[in-house]
């Protein structure tokens, strides 16, 4: 048994080196500043191994079933009796397997930094950031408390948007970043009145014990369905205000216009944050409350399916058409976080049941993988072209041997061609999909050809089509693929992408902790896998050499080409509301009412003061005579008073 | 533990400075006062925690009780509980900083560090005094000095600000002063005695005519809408000292007013105003950070972000459960040292810059990386950042609120959430302009960073929101004792 | 034959009275006006006198008041006139009207 101050080192680690290039890395550590991230973050990711290690197959195992194991809980602050925030490590499969993804892909990204950014004149506060984030993204994994949650989330997303300012003089990468944030922002509101929500009813913040509260009939239970507003009841609000914070940080529509921006930032750090780690903070969530979401309150697991695979169909039309890489790529994250969504969304909880559970973890984890594989990859021929665009590439395979091939196995494992890792976690989601809800299978399916297509489109136009001419002077001498420290986790995360499915996954995570074993089915294998291999088909026809096809089925589709190139407008429709709605309606008119009513009426008092004031002392004239004539006037009144006392 | 020594260090250094001979004497002598207020006050709080740890279990520690005006049976009297503590800390922090950040101030540095000093005695006498007359003694102190800082070293249109937030003030003294007359006669016996007062019971009839005099008049210091306005001219006129003393010391003023005097001798009254005081904030919550949107000058975004934050003072107040009261006081603690913060940064900044407007600057951040972040660190305090103070109390204001189990105080609640949405908004919409993008303005190039004592006042604030944002829990124990007195007379008012 | 009564010399006090009155508010010359003061103390001192000899035969009181007066009233006219010049020597005139600074 691992103790728990080691296991809290796992987080801790990152915090030191966050602290320490932070406060004194820019001055003193420039050049050991990625040594220093990298060899806490390696000493990371050995104990987080060897924690999920022993969790799996030394002690997380109580009757066949794995335990949460909660360690090193302590009060941040205490409300009423019941409702405290604490601090702690939460142990079980999905929090092993994501602290493992966590360390492992920070690492992998950490190591490939040390040649991307080298000679960036912010190299130090880049690693200060990137050990901040692995800090927060832990703590968020590691929480045992809903608030613990939140606070981790919001510290991810702060580190977020840090990085992706992190070229904080390009205006364009300032307004990615405040896009991010606000918009995750207001996500996060929906969590925390959630959260507020769930804690009132539930009286309490620790997820064991919500839990336990919210499954089992519980008076607090029969309160939170009992109690109605606005014809929902109190948990169904409260759930599904929690998923609005998971689907602005997973990036699902309609709150998913922050994350294609966000490619703005330095490509590692979108391979970290934006693909393989962050984004999937949501799917997280989702799993951590699963049992409340199936057992007490089916209706929003609902919700959580459809806004899972409406956002998984919509992005991956979108990326048919995107022509930044980095943005495909982005939109294909939120495509298959989708898949995550609704896999979540059409599972059970329980035994069989489970079985969109464990392969929604299963993708989490496969995708991580071969998303960050892409995303580095892409990392690495932007170094080489200098360019997003794929116009500026084509025919990279004789130049990047080691970035195509890589490329190319992660390509085949989003596009779920066996024996990918892809294929199998996405097997397994098609399945649970099939037996659950048919029309979401049936999207889920042709979303997988898509796939298929959009990241072979991909692929052949970055390594195929024409020929590839540098911008800048070949003259220079081209620095050559890559250095080692680039392509290094490029091939570590090549092997995983290949092989990270054939882990029997349903035996570690499972919605109720109990083994579920991977039932494979042939029949429902083969339409997935066709409709792939056709996409691939098709985008070699239309991709593999320069031709005129792409323009002529986007005539074709015209419509549908140019709403999808315009992303559906639906950054048109967000900047008319905050720009039309909240600056000119709401706070222009208050900054106008501040200043001219309620100033105004201070103004206004102030004002007729002095008026009075002007109007009185007109009869401080000066005038000797006028003040006599007052005087005998006033004597005389008083005596015609006295006089008529008198009687 | 002497508490009158709070009192009389700042008035015995402001005659110091008086018979100063130079500049450089001044400020000395002010440094090492306030340094001798923050080792006084971090001695208090020794005191005070080893008082509790002994078992102590009085209300107030530390009494000392004399008569000073026998015909009116007016008392001095101090005491301190946690709220008072938390209270003093954060003044001494802010007085420190202040005086650090004002180093280089030439014009008059002699007034302008007695009127420093003579406003900082005023509030310690503030946050001691258990008499009430004694209180509004000292609240006038803290008043007169302010007119004066900005109206002689302010900036802009200061004679007009200056003014404005005297004349409110002394509204808002009037106004607490018929309160305290109400309270006065109409206890039994005529006493200004806080203590002796909270025990009594005053007639509800009483508290409903005077609960709003006291409740407003206070409310008037801590920016409470609609009599906010001063907030927004007067801080944007003064010097950056006294913006920083004026939001984190004297709006804490009428936060701590409105908590110790209004709702604790007025329990029923507040029930009876409840609604309104909950509505005004939420109000002011909202209200002031969409307008806080559309402001371009630094400092008036900055204050009326303060009108905002402050409503969550008087929102924690009026939902009167124990969660959301000690969620008010840490909110104040929390909004006095990042409001300081804020304005510190933005003073290094005009200093340099010599603007304020938020269009004519970029790219700061690369020009002077100690001031960019000592601004992003303030500005990230503000938007409720975890790690950073403001999200402790902010969040212990939400969940205070929502244990309020009436619902249109919890839309009450929901609204004053969203503000957190709007505040993201505007911080990151001046960070981003001021901080990153491109460089705006050619002659911004070659300013310098941050000099020492600028760097000593800006640590001292981030530390004291660090810590407190880090563990709060020691500033909750802190508060609770003081809070649950209070709680105590509110629910013997029956709800 | 008609005796000259109380009423007769009451008659003359007041309309001295009011003769002083109305030109201490009308006139603006300083000097006028202070021998229109002048003009309402003596006709006090009239009546002071009219009164002791038709009331109180028997007692001196209204003389001795009357003597009074006119001391006052030398007074006052050597201050008076102390003011008068102090003025023309600010405002080049002894016009009431110029010198009204003391208002507002």
């Amino acid at each position: 048994m691992i103790s728990g101050s080691t296991i809290a080192l796992i987080p801790l680690l990152p915090l030191a080196s966050f602290l320490l290039l932070g406060l004194f890395g820019r001055k003193y550590l420039s050049s050991a500043a990625g040594w220093i991230g990298t060899l806490s973050l390696l000493a990371s990711s050995l104990i987080s191994l060897a924690t999920a290690y022993n969790y799996f197959f030394v002690s997380g195992k109580v009757n066949g079933a794995y335990q949460q194991i909660t360690l090193l809980k302590h009060t941040w602050l205490a409300f009423t009796p019941g409702v405290s925030i604490d601090m702690g490590l939460l142990l079980d499969p999905v929090s092993m397997m994501m602290i493992v993804i966590v360390t492992f892909v920070s690492l992998m990204v950490h190591i490939y930094s040390l040649g991307y950014m080298k000679g960036e004149e912010r190299f130090a506060t880049y690693y200060a950031f990137l050990s901040l984030f692995t800090f927060s993204m832990l703590g968020l994994v590691l929480s045992i408390n809903i608030f613990q949650i939140y606070i981790f989330w919001e510290l991810v997303g702060v580190s977020s948007f840090l990085l992706i300012g992190y070229y904080f003089d390009r205006p364009s990468a300032v307004a990615a970043s405040k896009k991010a944030f606000i918009v995750t922002r207001f996500a996060d509101l929906g969590f925390l009145i959630g959260i507020l929500i769930l804690a009132f009813g539930a009286h309490t913040l620790d997820f064991k014990i919500l839990i336990e509260r919210l499954t089992t009939s519980s008076p607090e239970l029969r309160g939170m369905i009992g109690s109605s507003f606005l014809g929902l009841s109190a948990l169904t609000w409260g759930l599904l205000l929690v998923f609005a914070g998971g689907a602005g940080k997973s990036a699902m529509f309609p709150l998913h216009i922050w994350l294609p921006d966000a490619m703005e930032g330095p490509t590692p750090v979108s391979a970290l944050i934006h693909a393989a780690t962050m984004v999937v903070a949501g799917v997280y969530l989702v799993a951590r409350l699963f049992p409340i979401f199936a057992i007490s309150c089916p209706g929003a697991l609902h919700v959580v399916a459809y806004v899972g695979v409406f956002s998984s169909l919509f992005a991956a039309v979108i990326a048919c058409t995107q022509t930044d890489i980095k943005r495909v790529l982005a939109y294909s994250t939120m495509s298959q976080i989708g898949y995550m969504m609704f896999a979540l969304g059409v599972s059970g909880y329980g035994g069989e049941h489970g079985l969109g559970f464990s392969a929604s973890m299963f993708h989490l984890f496969t995708h991580a993988m071969f998303k960050a594989l892409l995303f580095l990859g892409a990392g690495a021929v932007i170094h080489y072209t200098h360019s997003n665009e794929m116009q500026d590439m084509g025919g990279l395979r004789k130049y990047m041997p080691v970035t195509h091939l890589t490329f190319l196995v992660a390509c085949l494992a989003i596009a779920g061609v066996p024996p990918f890792s892809g294929f199998f976690s996405k097997e397994e989601i098609l399945s649970a999909a099939y037996q659950n809800n048919f029309p979401i299978y049936v999207i889920a399916l042709f979303t997988a050809g898509l796939t298929a297509f959009y990241m072979f489109r991909l692929y052949f136009n970055i390594f195929w089509n024409k020929e590839f001419h540098s911008h800048h002077d070949s003259s220079d001498g081209h620095h050559g693929e890559a250095p080692w420290t680039m392509k290094l986790p490029l091939l570590i995360l090549g092997v995983l992408a290949f092989g990270a499915g054939f882990v029997p996954f349903g035996n570690f995570v499972s919605s109720d902790g109990a083994a579920l074993p991977a039932e494979f089915h042939l029949a429902l294998a083969i339409p997935p896998v066709l409709l792939g291999l056709f996409g691939i088909a098709l985008a070699y026809t239309m991709y593999k050499t320069e031709n005129d096809l792409p323009n002529k089925t986007a005539a074709l589709f015209h419509r549908l080409y140019q709403g999808a190139y315009h992303k559906f407008y639906i950054d048109e429709v967000y900047l008319f509301i905050t720009q039309k709605i909240i600056f000119n309606l709401i706070g222009r008119p208050s900054a106008w009412v501040d200043k001219n009513i309620v100033d105004g009426a201070v103004n206004l008092s102030a004002n007729l003061t002095e008026d009075t004031s002007g109007l009185i002392r007109g009869w401080q004239s000066g005038k000797m005579q006028q003040y006599a004539l007052w005087f005998f006037a006033g004597v005389m009144g008083i005596v015609a008073v006295f006089i008529c006392m008198w009687h | 533990m002497n508490l009158s020594q709070l009192v009389i260090l700042p008035l015995f250094a402001a005659v110091l400075i008086l018979i100063c001979r130079n500049a450089n004497q001044v400020k000395r002598v002010a440094l090492a006062a306030a340094v001798g207020q923050l080792i006084l006050t971090i001695c208090l709080l020794f005191a005070y925690c080893n008082e509790r740890h002994a078992g102590n279990t009085d209300q107030m520690l530390f009494q000392y009780n004399t008569m000073w005006f026998a015909p009116l049976n007016i008392h001095y009297h101090v005491g301190v509980d946690g709220i008072s503590v938390a209270m003093i800390l954060l003044t001494a922090s802010v007085v420190l900083a202040g005086i650090l950040i004002s180093w280089k101030i030439e014009k008059l540095s002699k007034e302008f560090f007695f009127l420093l000093m003579l406003l900082s005695s005023g509030a310690y006498g503030f946050f001691i005094s258990l008499d009430l007359f004694a209180m509004f003694f000292f609240l006038e102190i803290a008043v007169i000095p302010k007119y004066l800082l900005i109206g002689i070293w302010g900036s802009g249109k200061k004679e007009y600000s200056a003014t404005k937030l005297a004349l409110m003030l002394m509204g808002g003294s009037a106004l607490v002063f018929v309160g305290l007359l109400g309270v006065y006669f109409y206890n039994g016996t005529p006493t200004f005695d806080l203590l002796e007062l909270s025990k009594t019971h005053i007639p509800v009839g009483v508290q409903s005519f005077f609960f709003p005099f006291l409740f407003l008049g206070f409310g008037i210091f801590g920016a409470l809408f609609p009599f906010h306005t001063w907030v927004p001219d007067g801080h944007s006129s003064a010097p950056t000292a006294a913006s920083m003393f004026l939001a984190g010391i004297s709006m804490k003023l009428g936060g701590y007013g409105c908590l110790r005097v209004a709702t604790y001798l007025m329990p029923e009254g507040a029930h009876e105003y409840q609604g309104i005081i909950i509505l005004l904030a939420s109000i002011a919550i909202l209200y002031g950070s969409f307008a806080t949107m559309m402001q371009t000058d630094l400092k008036y975004i900055n204050a009326y972000s303060s009108v905002s934050h402050c409503g969550f003072v008087l929102l924690g107040i009026g939902m009167l459960t124990q969660t959301a009261i000690i969620g008010a006081v840490m909110q104040m603690v929390s909004h006095g040292l990042m409001t300081a913060l804020f304005f510190a940064a933005i003073g290094m900044l005009y200093e340099r810059t010599h603007t304020r407007a938020v269009e004519q600057m970029g790219g700061i951040l690369k020009l002077t990386p100690f001031i960019g972040t000592v601004f992003f660190i303030a500005g990230l305090c503000s938007l409720g950042l975890p790690g950073f103070s403001g999200f402790a109390a902010e969040m212990t204001v939400f969940m205070g609120s929502w244990q309020n189990a009436d619902m249109w105080y919890r839309l009450a609640t929901i609204a004053a959430c969203a503000s957190i949405v709007v505040t993201a908004v505007y911080i990151l919409r001046a960070l981003g302009k001021v901080m990153m993008g491109p460089i705006q303005d050619e002659l911004h190039i070659g300013i310098t960073d941050a000099g020492w004592n600028e760097k000593l006042a800006a640590v001292l604030l981030i530390a004291g929101i660090v810590i407190i944002g880090v563990a709060p829990l020691f500033l909750q124990h802190l508060l609770t004792p003081g809070v649950e007195a209070i709680m105590q007379n509110v629910m013997r008012s029956g709800i | 034959m008609a005796e000259i009564t109380l009423t007769h010399l009451l008659f003359l006090s007041t309309a001295l009275f009011f003769i002083g009155a109305f030109g201490f508010l009308t006139r603006r010359n300083m000097i006028t006006m202070l021998m229109s003061v002048e003009l309402m103390l003596n006709s006090v001192n009239i009546n002071f006198i009219a009164f002791n000899k038709y009331l109180f035969a028997d007692r001196l009181d209204g003389v001795f008041f009357t003597l009074f007066l006119i001391a006052i009233a030398a007074a006052e006219a050597a201050v008076a006139i102390a003011i008068i010049i102090n003025i023309y020597r600010n405002y080049q005139s002894i016009d009431i009207d110029d010198a009204d600074s003391m208002k507002f």
